[in-house]
């Protein structure tokens, strides 16, 4: 589904991918862990599309098109999903309403006619269902006032909305407690078909409890240093990431 | 050139929808200013005496005034000899029915959205329509007269109506209570006036459609309502011009008189043409608007949404006379391109309790310049008065200017006064949001922009506040630098 060949990427002058190779198909799991600064956050955001980053080489590739090429709403709309670290606030607009321009935006892109209020509003009751949110905090201002459990929720309400083929979590975990945690985990999980695929980038393991991986990679200095199975993320929760540190500088 | 810079480019090069011209016959008055002038307009709609010694008395204050220098804009001088001061579309008579409007006119209004055939309009709205300096138009006339609500043009009025005209004309907005209102009062042509009588709940929105068509022509129009005891009215006004590329002058007087228990509420969706993207042309809005709460618990509500002109200078503002009256101001002012506006209300607090509201919401986006202009003023009298306002303002892009301009006087220590101020930008962040979500730019920007003003938008009557919001989005679109 998702091919990064050798992906290179700079905010201003520096240079924060360095070659990234990664490859995942319909139905995996993969963790993007590492230390702070690594660049994990880059290469959610560089996918999505954002322009503060600019892509100086390499290739992506998802379902057969160039996701470089495409503008960031097309990216949306082809199927990519960012839930946001720190999801941004839109005063005067609703969660429903928000939602509402979204899926229908995304229907016409690919053809569809736009959903009427009446099927819009089932569609959307089911997934409130789904994801265990409140639903009193749909008609509120989105993200507004809303707190950091309430936020991340509301991402992953929104990711059950637009239905994607790859979500890319990024830092999802940071700022939940464990109960939050584990509603969010929840969602993520009950929304995984073997259609669909999802990136989690964190940098603890505890998300990894809930969302199991299929791999575990580990990005150091924007570049893919080591990958393994779910153990590896065990392995770097015992030993803190200096032990990469170090094997990296001895190699 | 980011992204950004493009779709503000492609976009506030977009054309003013309405800036197309009616080709119709007009009878004009030659250009300039004189009694000679005055004259001519006062035989021309037939007038009473009375009312000709009226204008030349407001004819003979203005020369003796000078334009305000104090709004925040700035305009080459205006030659008032130039303007032309009367001219009507050609049409034998105003037509006594509907039926017998000059097609041209019928279809210059169906262009502008506006039926002036009853039977097609399926909302309750009756319509007066103003162009250049006459009304050609009013619709439900016969039915609003079976509740006693007299609803039609100005000049009809002074011929019908003499005695409320009288009374009420200039009692709220005195001949020299300003510059402009005193050249309006000199030169006025037509407009719209309203009668609810006591205890009368108007059941339709009551409608006037201003649009300039002539060139070089000033609109000078009067709206005056007159809320008797209990009553209720929903007012709304409209207004478009052609491009040109000459400046235009719209000088017009609005007064409302409100009675015991009396509310009104007078929505404005203001769209004159706002000049080029380069900042030529467009009309000049140097406007009086103001409603005298005279009765005991009467309340008046001011909602504007400003998009057009090229300069905007308006303070719909409210005198709170009777005790525990009430007046608001809910205004939306947008400036894009080369725009200037310089916007706001005063609230005069006179009576005990007395109440008052003021929401603005400005957005400046290309080089323009959006100032909201504010007094709140409560008086020895006013024992118990509160005031709330909130001021807030909206920047895209980094060439543009809001500023804004309270001014507070308090001569009674019993007044309660909240002022509340914020200036924030289109974040980036925000915009990416809803890209990631599939939502294009513009769709964001409008999202954006009409949830920060929706709740000055959600005070306007349902088909204007459909028809607004669309208006923010298009003048707005992409305006992200």
């Amino acid at each position: 589904m998702l091919s990064i060949k050798n992906l290179h990427a700079k905010i201003g002058d520096k240079e924060i991918l360095k070659g990234i190779n990664l490859t995942v198909k319909a139905g995996e799991v993969h963790a993007i862990m590492g230390p702070n600064g690594s660049g994990k956050s880059t290469l959610a955001s560089v996918l999505a599309g954002r322009e503060e980053y600019e892509v100086t080489g390499g290739e992506v590739d998802f379902d057969g098109k160039n996701l470089l090429e495409l503008d960031p709403e097309n990216r949306a709309r082809e199927g990519v999903f960012l839930a946001f670290q720190y999801p941004v606030e839109i005063p005067g607009v609703s969660t429903i309403n928000f939602m509402k321009t979204a899926v229908n935006q995304i229907r016409e892109y690919r053809g569809q006619q736009p959903l009427d209020a009446v099927s819009f509003l089932s569609v959307m009751k089911e997934k409130v269902k789904l994801v265990e949110i409140d639903q009193s905090l749909l008609n509120r201002s989105l993200n507004e006032g809303f707190s950091g459990g309430e936020k991340k929720r509301n991402e992953i309400f929104q990711m059950a909305m637009l239905e994607p083929k790859l979500a890319i979590l990024d830092e999802t975990d940071s700022g939940l407690d464990i109960d939050a945690l584990r509603i969010v985990a929840n969602g993520v999980n009950k929304l995984r078909t073997k259609n669909n695929a999802t990136i989690v980038v964190t940098h603890y393991q505890r998300l990894l409890d809930y969302i199991v991986p299929d791999f575990v990679h580990v990005l150091y200095k924007g570049k893919i240093v080591k990958s393994g199975g779910k153990e590896l993320a065990l392995e770097l929760e015992a030993k803190g990431y200096d032990w990469i540190k170090d094997e990296m500088e001895v190699a | 050139m980011s992204k950004d810079n493009q779709v503000l480019e492609e976009l506030t090069s977009k054309e003013y929808e309405h800036g197309w011209t009616t080709n119709i016959e007009a009878d004009s008055a030659p250009k300039g200013l004189n009694e000679g002038i005055i004259r001519f307009i006062s035989a021309k709609k037939n007038e009473p005496q009375w009312l000709l010694d009226w204008r030349l008395d407001a004819y003979k204050k203005w020369t003796t005034m000078k334009e305000p220098k104090w709004p925040n804009v700035t305009y080459p001088e205006i030659n008032y000899q130039d303007v032309i001061y009367y001219s009507a579309p050609k049409q034998a008579a105003k037509a006594k029915s509907l039926d017998e409007i000059d097609p041209e006119l019928r279809k210059t209004f169906e262009k502008l959205g506006i039926s002036l055939t009853e039977q097609q309009r399926l909302t309750g709205v009756a319509v007066d329509a103003v162009i250049d300096s006459v009304s050609v138009a009013t619709t439900f006339k016969e039915k609003l007269g079976e509740l006693g609500i007299i609803f039609c043009s100005f000049s009809e009025a002074v011929q019908e109506h003499p005695e409320l005209i009288k009374k009420y004309m200039g009692s709220v907005v005195p001949v020299n209570d300003n510059y402009f209102a005193a050249l309006n009062s000199a030169v006025f042509t037509d407009g719209s006036f309203c009668y609810i009588p006591k205890g009368v709940r108007c059941p339709m929105e009551l409608s006037t459609y201003f649009r300039i068509n002539a060139a070089n022509t000033g609109q000078f129009e009067r709206t005056l309502i007159v809320a008797d005891e209990g009553s209720y009215v929903s007012y709304l006004e409209g207004c478009t011009a052609p491009m040109r590329d000459e400046n235009q002058l719209h000088a017009a007087v609005v007064e409302i008189y409100a009675m015991k228990d009396a509310q009104v509420k007078y929505s404005t969706v203001q769209n004159w043409y706002p000049g080029d993207k380069n900042g030529k042309g467009g009309i000049y809005n140097f406007v009086t608007k103001r409603g005298l709460c005279a009765g005991d618990s009467s309340k008046i509500s001011w909602t504007q949404v400003e998009t057009g002109s090229a300069i905007t200078w308006k303070y719909p503002s409210c005198i709170l006379k009777g005790d525990n009256s009430m007046g608001e101001f809910y205004s939306v002012a947008v400036t894009n391109n080369y725009q200037q506006a310089d916007t706001g209300t005063k609230m005069i607090h006179i009576g005990k309790n007395t109440k008052s509201r003021i929401v603005s919401k400005g957005i400046s986006a290309g080089h323009s310049q959006n100032s909201y202009r504010g007094q709140v003023h409560i008086m020895k009298r006013a024992e118990g008065a509160r005031n709330f306002s909130q001021c807030d303002s909206l920047l895209m892009g980094d060439q543009c200017g809001a500023h804004t301009f309270p001014y507070i006087d308090v001569e009674n220590n019993t007044a309660k006064i909240e002022h509340e101020a914020t200036t924030s930008k289109i974040g980036e962040d925000q915009i990416f949001y809803c890209l990631q979500r599939g939502i294009d730019e513009e769709s964001a920007v409008a999202l954006i922009v009409n949830g920060y003003a929706k709740e000055v938008l959600s005070q306007l009557p349902m088909e204007f506040a459909v028809e607004a919001q669309k208006l923010l989005a298009l003048t707005l679109e992409g305006s992200v630098g």
